[in-house]
């Protein structure tokens, strides 16, 4: 203890003296929407502070390197309520945070990514999987650390096809997020060979995803919904919603696997991870926030990392070193999934390996062995840099 | 072997231990701890054979001879200690108050003093060998991990693998005296025996940085390119140099193969196959053997360290991580 005591003031000796400046203060944003989805399971149930929880990790992290290098990290939260403007609070916000994680929906996030244009500030979309945003609707401003849904359906594709689980029949839900998921498992049944023996749609009627009889109900439901359906090796579901997909597994009218949406699920993070030295922020996330890591969490995290590992990298708090070195193909990041991680020039998305989980352990780590690319293996996870529609500006 | 072992155990101990005294060549053994088995797995390197597995505690990775040769510690980090095998006994005989989540540790000179890197709370644990307890700690970078001493003794050298720095620590005052920030994820730190330079190996970067200890920043860097391999797939992990700093040995983790560098010119000489995710490696005292784990294929490849040749390969246990061999 004594020595600990001395070995604390020596260190403190040292950081005082020798860097006898103030610290350079690096502020980062979070901006979110008040308010979460109602899930199926009530595990899957995100907290109030899911993703954000990740961010306070990472400027630990952060300033843990900060200590060595005079570079003092602060995040500062926003909520936005019902029918508040995310144009106003991003500009508002991008005043004095040059960089802003975002955990916003679609429309939310281009409007405060537009509105912020000019102030050099940037955003990092730690939630939102639409290739759209990527795409036609690409932003400049914007750093996607959260996997596209083509991504996801591509890293799951790979595992069924390498299973010689190739017929696949396909449930998809009714909204509008579920019919993009289902396009983007359509693209990657084509892309690596599997078939789509049918296409199935779960209809929303409505109704409260929590009742007192529900077991009953649903055990004499799903039978008869997936029954008469063609020779199929595994049933994959596109709920983005939270309707039905948890639903399916062991209620099937044949007994086949279920993936995607439930069952074996693609995606960026989950609790379970544990290779590749992920057991050690496993841990630090648990012992600051009382609660298992989710993906949010994750990508959060390494939005908040990247920006700490820039800093560091440059030795800099300035937002245009920053920002010019995160877009450089110096960068890269250490994020626990085995291989570092980069970001794609022509989209600002970042590259990862995509989990397998079955919501208790990782199953598998996509891109699958044998799926070869010239550049990265990993583009052969979502929209290609020969595919891509995005002009970034 | 096995019998030769039974009657050795048979033996009293003053006994077999005048017996490996006197024939040091015959006795050299490795140890290597394999990380999923809990198991340390004892290889006699003239017969190229296991000859001992010994039961240790969970998640077994670093792996060190003390100086005298008596004991040999091994870092277990699910049980948040590092535990002592007796090397006449081949048997646990005690632990050491290491820190939560110990991997990676080092000695001083004369063997006093253990330096121990806990990756779960951001220090570098003190430990006095001879009393067997802590006696300080020094707060690190995030994920300590790579530890090394300075051949003069006066310089600790601790990686962190989310900072991403090598921590120069004055081992008298046992304060951080310069931060080098290298590559991303910093895992192993090899000093060259004069002292002339200091090697840290970085997984996710996939370089080792060639540091300038007096002037504390990086000088140089290795590279690694093999035809056919993506370059992430190329994750540099331990290093082993000889004595006359002349040729290292670098672990290329998933690329499953050890790099033999020129020490002089950085310049990579060749590529040996070994087995799959190979890890950390160890001399024999003489300097004619390499042994190096292969973490998936659970095995130890033996590269012939002047031919440069993978000769052997002997199957040990689940994952195996570290291995140490006494130098004596």
């Amino acid at each position: 203890m004594i020595w600990w005591l001395i070995g604390a003031l020596g260190w403190w000796a040292v950081t005082s003296s020798a860097l006898a400046a103030d610290p350079v203060t690096i502020n980062i944003g979070y901006l979110r929407q008040a308010g979460t989805q109602a899930t199926l399971s009530l595990l899957d149930q995100p907290s109030e502070d899911d993703g954000i929880a990740g961010a306070r990790l990472a400027i630990e992290d952060n300033n843990t390197t900060g200590r060595f290098l005079n570079q003092q990290f602060k995040l500062d939260d926003v909520r936005l309520k019902d029918g508040d403007d995310p144009a106003k609070a991003a500009r508002e916000l991008a005043g004095d945070h040059a960089f802003i994680v975002a955990d916003l929906p679609p429309d939310a996030l281009l409007k405060a990514a537009d509105a912020i244009r000019d102030s050099g500030a940037v955003l990092f979309n730690v939630k939102d999987p639409d290739d759209r945003l990527r795409e036609a609707n690409c932003r400049a401003n914007v750093i996607h650390i959260a996997p596209t849904r083509t991504m996801l359906a591509d890293a799951l594709a790979q595992y069924l096809v390498w299973k010689q689980w190739k017929r696949w029949l396909l449930v998809v839900g009714s909204h509008d997020s579920d019919k993009l998921l289902a396009d983007a498992y359509r693209r990657a049944a084509a892309r690596f060979g599997a078939k789509i023996v049918q296409e199935r749609v779960f209809e929303d009627t409505g109704g409260a995803r929590r009742t007192d009889s529900g077991v009953a109900l649903i055990q004499r439901q799903i039978p008869v919904f997936t029954q008469q359906a063609p020779a199929y090796d595994v049933l994959v579901a596109a709920d983005e919603s939270e309707v039905f997909a948890s639903y399916l597994p062991y209620r099937t009218w044949d007994p086949r696997p279920v993936a995607g949406s439930a069952g074996l699920r693609p995606t960026g993070w989950d609790a379970s991870q544990d290779q590749w030295g992920a057991i050690q922020i496993q841990n630090r996330f648990v012992k600051l926030n009382s609660r298992h890591m989710t993906a949010t969490d994750m990508q959060a995290w390494l939005a908040t990392r990247m920006i700490g590992e820039a800093a560091s990298r440059t030795a800099s708090g300035d937002r245009n070193a920053i920002l010019t070195f995160l877009k450089s193909p110096d960068f890269s990041i250490a994020g626990f999934k085995g291989q570092r991680l980069t970001l794609r020039d022509w989209n600002l998305q970042l590259r990862q390996p995509i989990l397998l989980v079955d919501g208790r352990m990782v199953v598998s780590v996509s891109p699958q062995e044998g799926f070869l690319h010239q550049f990265s293996e990993l583009d052969t996870l979502g929209v290609d840099r020969p595919e891509t529609k995005c002009r970034l500006q | 072997m096995m019998i030769g072992l039974k009657t050795a155990a048979l033996l009293p101990t003053g006994l077999a231990i005048w017996l490996a005294a006197t024939t040091p060549a015959a006795a050299v053994l490795a140890y290597i701890s394999n990380e999923k088995g809990n198991t340390v797995s004892v290889i006699d390197t003239e017969s190229w054979t296991v000859t001992a597995t010994i039961k240790v505690g969970q998640r077994p990775r670093g792996i060190e001879v003390t100086r005298d040769g008596k004991s040999v510690l091994v870092a277990v980090g699910d049980d948040d200690t590092v535990q002592v095998i007796d090397v006449a006994s081949q048997k646990v005989v005690d632990s050491l108050p290491s820190g939560p989540d110990p991997e990676l540790f080092t000695q001083d000179a004369a063997g006093k003093v253990l330096y121990v890197a806990n990756e779960n709370d951001n220090t570098v644990t003190v430990i006095d060998l001879d009393k067997r307890t802590r006696i300080g700690d020094v707060q690190v970078g995030v994920e300590p991990e790579g530890m090394a001493i300075s051949p003069d003794g006066n310089i600790l050298i601790n990686t962190s693998e989310t900072t991403n720095m090598a921590h120069f620590i004055d081992t008298k005052t046992r304060q951080i005296v310069a931060n080098v920030l290298v590559d991303a994820r910093p895992r192993f730190a090899e000093f060259k025996r004069d002292g002339s330079e200091l090697w840290v190996s970085s997984e996710i970067g996939g370089t080792v940085s060639v540091i300038d200890p007096v002037k504390k920043v990086v000088t140089g860097k290795i590279e690694f390119e093999i035809p056919g391999l993506r370059r992430e797939a190329i994750q540099p992990v331990g290093i082993g140099m000889t004595k006359d700093a002349k040729i290292a040995f670098i672990a290329l983790g998933p690329a499953n193969r050890v790099a033999v560098v020129d020490a002089v010119s950085h310049k990579v000489i060749k590529y040996l196959l070994v087995g799959q995710r190979v890890w950390h490696m160890a001399f024999t005292p003489d300097e004619k053997y390499l042994l190096v784990t292969n973490g998936v294929s659970n095995d130890v490849s033996v590269i012939d360290v002047a031919a440069q040749k993978v000769i052997k390969t002997i199957q040990v246990g689940e994952l195996p991580w570290g291995v140490a061999i006494p130098q004596r």
